[in-house]
């Protein structure tokens, strides 16, 4: 039940925290959203862990490798667009 | 569960989130993606090191897991062009789909673990990880060019429709028949084939909107592999992404003056003939004649689209800006919300080439001062420009927020070759008097421009 209450207040929070976004940070909040997903790591290397017999091994571990792309991948694009945000702060409006 | 694991928890959610709330202001978002990274660390080393009485061999063979998904993640992420940004996020997003699905399918495997609620939460995420991954590869591979026509045929939302009504009936066996359970691979590859099929026939400019769809939904169902793992960071993070991700997609979709429904359901384009007579009314104009319509106009607007992004010719085109307003000519930027395969794609080619933020335009800027401008040069965009959207009610595109370049006097079109756009609509702009087009690859025609602006 507890986890109910968790889902929904973080149902919520994720509606309210952004609210506003200008057009152009539209597809690197995407990726930065797509990296945070990425939590599945935990996931994966959970079940991983705990998984009994071949079969529930190759697939957990199958897992694993996708779920760390997922991280990886996700914070290296979302690092790469957002530094060329950072190289141009200070040098004019920044589209508030 | 242990303490350490409960704070990491706390710790790593409050600074997801923190991540995602600063990823969202232009000043603050390179520092939230850091934020967030710390965030991801902490999550991981937190929550495994409650494993930490477990076999060595276990711990290596999950590290060769990281190491290799890990290791190909970086290695192509790093090396890949700016402009195939796009698609690495379809791609990366598709991959957390899998591994969401992955889980349940592990679970699935003990014959003693999911039994009621919890088996229902595992179903849910098994199929909407799994539509993800299917529907995240299609946009992959439609972004990156190598998948080109849509595929549509009558009937196919009923055909979708009566696909998920057999999933919800092999769902219904999983409840009342434990040997149902043996029919996992069948869930799955009908779960995958139904991302697959109901992704085909949508068109390319809606693509965005797709991809950011397919990202919530990865996030949702690694909020409900939470539910069922119990473990509150998946549970927060997760659907913290579902639900922004649900919003992202409402504004991506409303920049394009369009609903979720109408992108997911009535396949754009799906009505209209194929362009034609464009190449028997449209004019060319020779270089030279560019080069000085371009140098001896006092007010002009450059219009990037897709076209500038897969010729690479970003920095081509920042060079002859500069030499322009060397020259004293007003260069600006006006940008469409949704130019190129992604909303943003202008903005973070531009910047990459070091044009300056005050440079650039949005739509209502740009607009108005359309009819006052010498000469608007557009770079391979087409849709985004297409006055059929406003004036066309037949049309596809039609009720698009466009930038009106038809009132420009003068426009030259830098363009590939003479089909249509991405949507594959035809466009009257390309046929209208004032218009006059310079065919080639973007930074090639840049290029020449460039050298017959110098020897003027």
């Amino acid at each position: 039940m507890m986890l109910a209450f968790v889902f929904l207040l973080a149902a919520f929070t994720g509606y309210e925290i952004i609210s506003r976004v200008p057009a152009l940070l539209h597809t690197p909040l995407m990726s930065g959203t797509n990296f945070i997903h990425g939590i599945v790591l935990v996931g994966s290397l959970w079940v991983f862990f705990s998984a009994r017999g071949p079969w529930a091994e190759s697939v957990a571990w199958l897992g694993i490798v996708l779920a760390s792309a997922n991280v990886v991948g996700g914070f290296v694009t979302t690092e790469r667009m957002l530094r060329l945000f950072r190289a141009k702060r200070g040098e004019g409006p920044p589209g508030e | 569960m242990n303490e350490w694991a409960g704070l990491s928890d706390l710790v790593a959610s409050a600074l997801l989130i923190g991540g995602i709330k600063a990823m969202s202001h232009p000043r603050f978002a390179h520092r939230g993606i850091v934020l967030a990274g710390w965030g991801m660390l902490i999550a991981v080393v937190g929550n495994v090191s409650v494993y930490s009485h477990l076999a060595p061999a276990t711990w290596l063979w999950a590290g060769v897991a990281i190491l290799l998904g890990g290791g190909v993640a970086w290695l192509t992420s790093r090396r890949i062009a700016m402009t195939a940004m796009p698609q690495m996020v379809a791609l990366f997003n598709g991959l957390g789909g899998g591994a969401a699905a992955l889980i349940v399918v592990t679970e699935l495997l003990n014959p003693a673990s999911l039994r009621g609620l919890t088996l229902g939460f595992g179903l849910i995420a098994l199929t909407i990880g799994s539509l993800s991954f299917g529907g995240s590869l299609i946009a992959f591979l439609k972004l990156a060019g190598r998948l080109r026509h849509p595929w549509r045929f009558r009937h196919q939302n009923e055909l979708h429709l009566i696909w998920f009504g057999l999933i919800a009936l092999l769902a219904v066996g999983f409840f009342t028949l434990p040997q149902t359970r043996d029919l996992t691979p069948i869930f799955v590859i009908l779960a995958v084939g139904l991302g697959i099929a109901s992704t085909g026939p949508i068109g390319g400019a809606d693509m965005p909107v797709v991809i950011s769809f397919y990202n919530a939904l990865t996030g949702l169902a690694v909020g409900v592999d939470g539910l069922l793992l119990r473990n509150p960071a998946l549970l927060i993070a997760g659907t913290v992404v579902g639900a922004s991700g649900t919003l992202l997609t409402r504004l991506m979709a409303k920049a394009m003056n369009r609903s979720l429904g109408a992108v997911l359901f009535s396949h754009f384009g799906a009505t209209l003939e194929k362009g034609t007579g464009e190449a028997e009314a449209s004019k060319e104009m020779d270089l030279t004649d560019a080069a000085v319509s371009l140098a001896y106009a006092r007010k002009i607007r450059i219009v990037p689209g897709y076209g500038l992004a897969t010729a690479q010719a970003q920095h081509k085109l920042a060079e002859l800006t500069e030499w322009l307003i060397h020259k004293g000519v007003e260069v600006r930027f006006p940008i469409h919300p949704v130019a190129g395969r992604m909303p943003g794609h202008m903005n973070v080619l531009l910047a990459e080439a070091g044009v300056p933020y005050e440079l650039i335009q949005d739509l209502e800027e740009a607009n108005p001062e359309f009819s006052q401008v010498d000469v608007v040069l557009v770079i391979g965009a087409n849709d985004v420009i297409n006055p059929d959207a406003r004036n066309n009610p037949g049309s596809p595109l039609f009720g698009m927020p466009i930038l009106e370049v038809d009132h420009a006097p003068k426009t030259l079109v830098i363009k590939r070759g003479q089909g249509t756009g991405f949507a594959g609509v035809a466009n009257p702009l390309f046929t209208a008097e004032t218009t006059y087009l310079l065919y080639g690859d973007a930074r090639e025609v840049l290029n020449r421009l460039l050298a017959a602006l110098k020897s003027l």
